[in-house]
């Protein structure tokens, strides 16, 4: 039923009727880009790396109290392992070598078809401090080659050559190189100038031990038979028997600072130079962005390289600073370009117009308005140049060209670790996945950053 | 399109120009003079040597003499290996290098158009989001890394199979670049499927893509025709530049693999100190990549129409 509608159903309208209040509480870019980066779990995760690699990195010293430095030649490249108790073995018997009482002449022969020699066994137990093996003598050997393997032999591989018996009579051998409580496969064979094709191979058990005299360097009291715990070193050692871990924490410093500081203040000079060029425009934009084009257009590790020889870096020295100024001289472009194509555009925005027409003067405008709402593209910016001056920090030490020893940064840790990473993979993997590791979270929380402020840029359309 | 050409050539040489007398000035920077380092204590020894090497002319000279020189594509002689000219080592290990790069852009280019395609055709589904991520680790993870792993990896494969299945270093037949080329390439190739996954995404929308959808056309010729003509085309802006990246890469993948390419032998000519060949091989390698970003630019009018009409009209 429709009912007629009356003059009395209306009344005049309030104020109140006539302002609503916003629906929901107005947003500032920041707030809004925040909660898009609480919504992005990977960013987030990425964050949570990103923060724990600065802690690892400003309280690691404090906590792990090692000095990287110190070199420990009784522990060179120890694996990774928590805990390093072990019994104080008693103190060693004196090596004799086994001799083969009437030795022959030197017959002649052919040494291929010398046959492997026989009846390979262990001399005395095998222990970290020394693996002594003897075996029959081989009629028409002049000598022996003993090898080493970690993995069972196989095909022609022998293992790492330890040593060469250079006398026929002489029928054992002691191995005191390097030991590890591990298994080893030692291999031996005859030689007669050249060496056989025959060898013979003994599996060998070593077990865990720490020797009297290494006991004794961490208590003087140490008695064989004993337990004596050695210093930690949950990531192992390296070539020289420092701490990896303590080196690894400060290796950050060196490649956190350089990954920082150089994106910092490169973006800092490219927003500048490219604020500059774009707000003022005309002929000084012009050679400006010639200059861009110029040290674009150089090769960029050449010349990071150059640099460091133009300011007298000698090879196998240290050169941060260096580096730091060839890096940011050479890497602002990207962001002066940004920056300058930005200004372009909000120069001729209304809100600028406004401001100017009420009388700002050019530095007020550009710090006032122009810059702030470039920051959020210049962070994105930053964000993916930190990763990437790591990266760059990693590639030159990793030559050589950057970080020297004795200084630890994670590129010079992966140029040492490289040297011997078939035999010792700790020494290179450790390194190499923190460089890695740090650099996934930068990129990933740039990705997830350049979402949350630049909507625009979105990469996952 | 000759005018074109001819133009970028021109702008092309004054950027080499540029960069040799960055290399210059660089070079001529250092602190003492590249005797100061060597056996030449004696001091008529180190006159004969500075005459030799014509360091004992006023700099402006030496660089006009430097500059000559570099325009007849004479290098000069090295500084720790006397008797050998920086051609010499040129021409003997730039193919080497060139081999290797050549195979690791091939190599990713092929991974990037199709591993772009595939993240563009399951966009936003399992496939889309792991590549995606993978393409992430990818950059991240630096290419000596990356080439260790790969020598660990096949040096437990060998041990397995008691032969050697893939050498793990070296230089000469294919099964020796195959792994260096994968280390090399994995970087660009994570651009490349990052930047084709984008341009792909972009045509989808596109209305000649509606339009051969409505003619009725099948998905896959869709796809072939219209879609990856058009997405392939910034892929092949950025060759150059990829190029760029992978011949620098070069040095620290030729160093972990033993190769004997023109990048470790930059590398040790820096930490010898070996001045002529440190500033021929600069000037060589940002000739040859300006030449390369150059080619590829006229190539890109060949290939996409629209840019030829643009740049002719310019």
């Amino acid at each position: 039923m429709i009912r007629p509608v009356s003059p009395e159903d209306f009344a005049p309208a309030t104020h109140a009727d006539l302002v609503r209040g916003p629906a929901r509480p107005s947003l500032s870019y920041w707030q809004d880009a925040w909660l898009r980066l609480k919504r992005n779990r990977q960013a987030l995760v990425s964050l949570a790396v990103v923060c724990a690699v600065l802690l690892f990195t400003l309280v690691g010293p404090l906590l792990w109290r090692v000095d990287p430095g110190q070199p420990v030649l009784s522990r060179v490249s120890e694996p990774p392992r928590w805990s390093n108790a072990a019994v104080v073995l008693p103190r060693p018997t004196p090596y004799e070598e086994v001799l083969v009482p009437d030795a022959p002449p030197d017959p002649p022969g052919d040494a291929a078809n010398l046959p492997a020699p026989a009846s390979l066994t262990l001399l005395g137990e095998p222990t970290v401090e020394a693996v002594r093996l003897r075996w029959a003598h081989v009629p028409g050997a002049a000598g022996y080659l003993v090898y080493r393997s970690t993995s069972k032999p196989g095909g022609d591989y022998l293992g790492l050559p330890m040593g060469e018996v250079s006398a026929g009579n002489v029928v054992s051998f002691e191995d005191a190189f390097n030991l590890e409580p591990t298994t080893y496969w030692y291999s031996v064979v005859a030689t007669n100038g050249s060496e056989s094709r025959a060898a013979a191979t003994v599996e060998v058990k070593v077990p865990a031990g720490i020797s009297l005299v290494d006991a004794k360097t961490i208590d003087p009291r140490a008695k064989p038979g004993d337990v004596v715990s050695p210093p930690r070193r949950p990531f192992g050692t390296d070539d020289l028997g420092r701490d990896l871990l303590a080196r690894l924490i400060a290796g950050a410093r060196i490649s956190l600072f350089i990954g920082f500081t150089a994106p910092f203040l490169s973006i800092l000079i490219g927003v500048f130079i490219g604020g500059v060029a774009g707000y003022f425009g005309g002929r000084l934009d012009h050679w400006l962005m010639r200059i861009t084009d110029f040290v674009l257009a150089l090769p960029f590790l050449l010349f990071m390289i150059l640099f460091r020889v133009a300011l007298g870096v000698r090879p196998g020295e240290s050169g941060v600073f260096p580096m730091l100024v060839a890096m940011i001289v050479l890497s602002w472009t990207g962001a002066a370009r940004l920056t300058r194509g930005q200004v372009l555009q909000l120069r001729e925005s209304e809100f600028v117009q406004a401001s100017r027409l009420l009388g700002a003067r050019p530095l007020y405008l550009l710090v006032r308005h122009l810059l702030p709402n470039t920051l959020g593209v210049i962070l994105v910016a930053l964000t993916f140049a930190i990763p990437s001056a790591i990266f760059t920090e990693a590639f030159l030490s990793f030559i050589g060209m950057g970080v020297a020893a004795p200084t630890p940064s994670w590129g010079s840790m992966c140029n040492d670790g490289i040297k011997t990473f078939l035999v010792y993979p700790h020494e290179f993997l450790f390194p190499a996945a923190a460089i890695s590791v740090t650099v996934l979270a930068f990129n990933l929380l740039g990705d997830g950053l350049r979402d949350a402020l630049d909507p625009r840029m979105r990469s996952v359309e | 399109m000759l005018a074109y050409s001819l133009k970028r050539l021109l702008a092309g040489l004054v950027t080499v120009f540029f960069i040799a007398t960055a290399t210059f000035a660089a070079m001529h920077a250092v602190p003492g003079d590249p005797l100061t380092t060597g056996k030449a204590r004696n001091a008529e020894i180190r006159a004969n040597l500075r005459a030799r090497y014509g360091l004992d002319k006023p700099i402006l000279v030496q660089y006009g003499v430097f500059l000559r020189n570099m325009a007849t594509g004479d290098f000069g002689i090295s500084f720790t290996q006397q008797n050998r000219s920086v051609n010499d080592i040129i021409r003997e290990h730039f193919p080497v290098s060139a081999v290797l790069g050549v195979l690791a852009l091939v190599f990713s280019t092929l991974g990037g158009v199709f591993l772009g395609s595939l993240t563009a055709r399951f966009r936003g589904r399992m496939a889309d989001r792991s590549t995606l991520f993978l393409v992430v680790l990818f950059i991240s993870v630096p290419s000596f890394v990356f080439a260790a792993l790969w020598q660990l990896v096949v040096l437990v494969v060998n041990q397995r199979a008691g032969t050697t299945i893939l050498p793990i270093a070296g230089w000469g037949t294919l099964r020796h670049m195959l792994l260096p080329a994968l280390a090399l390439g994995l970087g660009t190739l994570a651009f490349l499927t990052r930047l084709m996954r984008s341009s792909l995404l972009e045509i989808v929308h596109q209305d000649y893509v509606r339009t051969a959808k409505a003619k009725g056309l099948p998905p896959w010729r869709i796809f072939v025709s219209h879609q990856l003509r058009n997405g392939i085309l910034p892929v092949i802006t950025l060759l150059g530049p990829a190029l760029a990246t992978i011949t620098t890469g070069g040095f620290v993948v030729e160093s972990v693999f033993a190769i004997p390419g023109l990048g470790r032998y930059f590398v040790q000519a820096v930490q010898q100190l070996d001045y002529t060949v440190i500033m021929g091989l600069t000037v060589f390698y940002g000739a040859f990549l300006v030449l390369m970003v150059i080619v590829v630019d006229i190539v890109y009018g060949f290939v996409d129409p629209r840019i030829r009409v643009a740049k002719e009209a310019a």
